[in-house]
């Protein structure tokens, strides 16, 4: 895909700025997930990012209000 | 020098509050009230909560949290805290603080902000930041478990089925707002028509084509969200077009019902998740937004401080000060509802102890001063176009002449002309009795941002509004119609086992059905109600939210009992008190006050007889009567379950405080953090 020219310190700080912009509306990160995979359980399979997904969404509408009035 | 700055952050609020106090009977501007409030939450924030933390909660930075302990990736994250107060922020701002204050500014806005301010520093952050801290303590625990677990068995079930109630309730009540909103409105009906494709095609984004690529999908459902705004304006204007999307309000009621069962029914990625996204991030942008405008264009309030409508007489709904202001505002002050949020999410994913300060106590800050805003809004309307706009249609009469007649006789000028005008210049045919506050709340708001941007844009800010409003109701409305299925499911597996599994395609299509059926029968008697509905919808669901509050106070105190903190047990005890009075009063009021206007009971009684002497068919007279003998009902049982839940808890700190039971509670275990903060 095309990437745009940045620098490194600029790419970082965006991608920061994107992560929080997702966690905001309550959307878990895939990357941390699998940072925290590897680290954690490097014996089992890293799930694939759409398994994450359906799995983080059955959790969330499943569970109980996420929303108020 | 520190201390020098905190005595001039509180000079300056205690000025702001004086000018409230001096310019009664004057026009003063809204800049003294956002004032007032900022002062007031700055300092509450400072002291108070300082307090609550070290003293009262022993917050511990040295303590791991649930988030690093049990760190899945997934749900337990841990976050930094300014975005997690962004995300605790969305979650607990609806709806909710931008009707009731609008609803309540019938009285003046002199209560409503007293309310607000006082209410939330002292009893909803408190109760938002116990929850929440209780929750962290307790890795992340629900409500319902705290209660069962500290409380006791049967507790935690009562508090299940009252969870249950509110939520159709609350569900039955927004939508109702909704529909006022986009009845005869070809122009919202089309906006929020497209709102449906548009989340579908987000879904696909988000699921199929680009997995997990939230901002972009949002991005692009924001530009189509704008493209599908500026297009109403071309369907309201065509002659052949806006026919096809004007509808009555039992039309859209029934549109929002259809929706509400669908939704909850298919896959959450598909319907349900990009919407809320979406509604997230335009909720978020327009508070801002609206925070912004109102700090530029700083609008006079037109509206009194106290109007005549204290004595209880007043349109939008029946009675006195006290107990219904604090009722008609529950979001904004204290808000039991957050208490499920603080108990959910959030509580996962903090990353030190030292930030649940910010984020509960600091979010619900943040959502009082929204709450604040929306006040300002109103109250910066004519007093005339705010009482046409949101009295019931029948004390106004069908037509503007009728009910300029009817506004001046409250001492408020309206002229037939102004309505019309108004009407026109915001792209709809009427604004009349257009009841539930969101009506008003648009005009307001497109009021302050045509002062921004200029006025030739006011229709265009107007429909944003009614769009904004709805988008997020309706999120709430479909998470809601889901969450209520799931407790359905719950409760009937003990009934009948296979109730409960969730994916059972016939449980989940019955229970759902029976969620989207108690919702969708209050909407469509609020719909037909001659008075509005909202007049007996709302103080129900506030009823019912400060319930819910009172009984994540009874926890909050429960907790503090238990761990041996009975001398700071007044932190949750005195707003538990207030909410009790506040509850009780209302509730009995609207059930037997012998005003017809206000309880249930005499007004079903006032049907009967005109049934009797001829000036009401029998058929529209017994159902108006069932449903007031139901509101009653309804009333009486939430009543009962806060007076059941009250002697459970006094019984078990009263065990406590005499030693008869230990002092201990279900914390977990201390372990130190890793970070190094």
């Amino acid at each position: 895909m095309w990437r745009p020219p940045m620098s490194t310190e600029l790419r970082r700080r965006l991608r920061a700025a994107m992560d929080g912009c997702r966690r905001i509306v309550g959307m878990p990160n895939y990357r941390v997930f699998v940072d925290h995979c590897r680290e954690h359980h490097p014996d089992r399979p890293v799930p694939t990012e759409r398994e994450y997904f359906e799995e983080y969404l059955r959790a969330r509408y499943e569970s109980g209000p996420t929303r108020c009035c | 020098m520190r201390t020098l700055i905190w005595v001039a952050v509180a000079l300056v609020g205690a000025t702001a509050w004086g000018a409230l106090a001096l310019h009664q009977g004057e026009t003063i501007n809204a800049a003294w009230l956002v004032l007032a409030a900022v002062g007031t939450y700055l300092v509450a924030y400072r002291y108070y909560s300082l307090f609550l933390a070290r003293k009262v909660f022993g917050l511990d930075p040295r303590r791991a949290t649930p988030a690093e302990r049990l760190n899945n990736g997934r749900d337990f994250v841990p976050t930094t805290r300014w975005v997690l107060f962004g995300h605790h922020f969305a979650a607990i701002a609806g709806a909710g603080p931008l009707v009731g204050p609008v609803l309540a500014a019938q009285f003046g806005y002199l209560p409503g902000v007293l309310w607000i301010v006082f209410g939330v520093v002292l009893g909803g952050a408190v109760q938002d930041f116990i929850i929440l801290f209780s929750s962290m303590r307790r890795d992340g625990k629900s409500l319902g478990q705290m209660a069962k677990e500290e409380i006791g068995e049967t507790t935690g079930l009562i508090a299940m089925v009252a969870i249950l109630a509110i939520m159709v309730i609350l569900l039955a009540v927004l939508a109702l707002v909704v529909v006022n909103a986009l009845r005869d409105s070809p122009w919202g009906v089309f906006t929020i028509l497209c709102t449906i494709p548009i989340a579908i095609l987000m879904g696909f984004w988000m699921k199929v084509w680009r997995p997990g690529k939230t901002v972009e999908a949002s991005v692009i459902g924001i530009l189509l969200l704008m493209l599908a705004l500026v297009s109403g304006s071309w369907v309201a204007e065509s002659a052949t077009l806006a026919p096809l999307f004007r509808y009555d309000g039992v039309t859209v009621a029934w549109g929002i019902i259809g929706y509400g069962f669908i939704a909850s029914v298919l896959p959450v990625w598909m319907l349900l998740c990009p919407r809320d996204y979406l509604s997230t991030f335009l909720k978020v942008g327009t508070i801002l937004l609206l925070a912004v405008g109102i700090l530029i264009v700083m609008p006079p309030l037109k509206l009194p401080a106290l109007t005549q409508f204290i004595d209880g007489t007043g349109p939008i709904f029946a009675g006195k000060l006290f107990p219904f202001v604090f009722i008609t505002i529950a979001c904004g002050s204290i808000s039991g509802f957050h208490a499920l949020v603080s108990s959910g999410t959030t509580p996962k994913m903090i990353r030190s102890e030292g930030d649940a300060r910010l984020i509960g106590y600091g979010g619900m800050l943040t959502e009082s001063f929204v709450a604040v805003m929306a006040l300002c809004a109103a109250a910066a309307l004519d007093p005339g176009v705010y009482f046409a706009i949101n009295a019931p249609l029948a004390t106004l009469g069908g037509t503007v002449e009728s009910a300029a007649a009817v506004v001046r006789q409250w001492g408020f000028t309206v002229t037939p002309e102004q309505m019309q005008g108004l009407a026109a210049s915001v792209g709809e045919a009427t604004l009349l009795a257009r009841t539930g506050g969101a009506t008003s709340l648009a005009v307001g708001m497109a009021a302050i941002f045509s002062g921004v941007f200029g006025e030739h844009l006011m229709a265009f800010w107007y429909h944003f509004a009614i769009m904004f409003e709805a988008l997020f109701i309706l999120t709430t409305v479909d998470t809601g119609t889901r969450v209520g299925r799931f407790m359905l499911q719950e409760l009937g597996g003990y009934l009948w086992k296979p109730m409960a599994r969730t994916s059972w395609y016939p449980s989940i299509i019955l229970s759902s059905a029976l969620i989207v059926a108690g919702w969708g029968w209050f909407l469509i008697q609020g719909v037909l109600d001659p008075l509005g509905g909202i007049n007996s919808l709302w103080p129900l669901f506030g009823i019912s939210n400060q319930l819910l509050a009172a009984v994540a106070l009874c926890v909050g105190t429960t907790i503090l009992i238990k761990s041996g903190k009975v001398r700071y047990a007044w932190t949750t005890l005195l707003p538990l008190v207030w909410l009790l009075a506040v509850t009780m009063t209302a509730g009995w009021q609207k059930i037997f006050a012998t005003d017809p206007r206000l309880g249930f009971l005499s007004h079903a009684e006032q049907l009967a007889g005109q049934i009797a002497s001829g000036a009401l068919a029998a058929g529209d007279g017994g159902r108006m009567i069932f449903n007031d003998r139901g509101n009653a009902g309804l009333a009486g049982v939430f009543m009962a379950i806060t007076v059941v839940l009250l002697i459970a808890s006094v019984r078990e700190w009263l065990a406590v405080i005499q030693g008869r039971k230990p002092a201990t509670t279900r914390e977990a275990e201390y372990v130190e953090t890793a970070y190094v903060n």
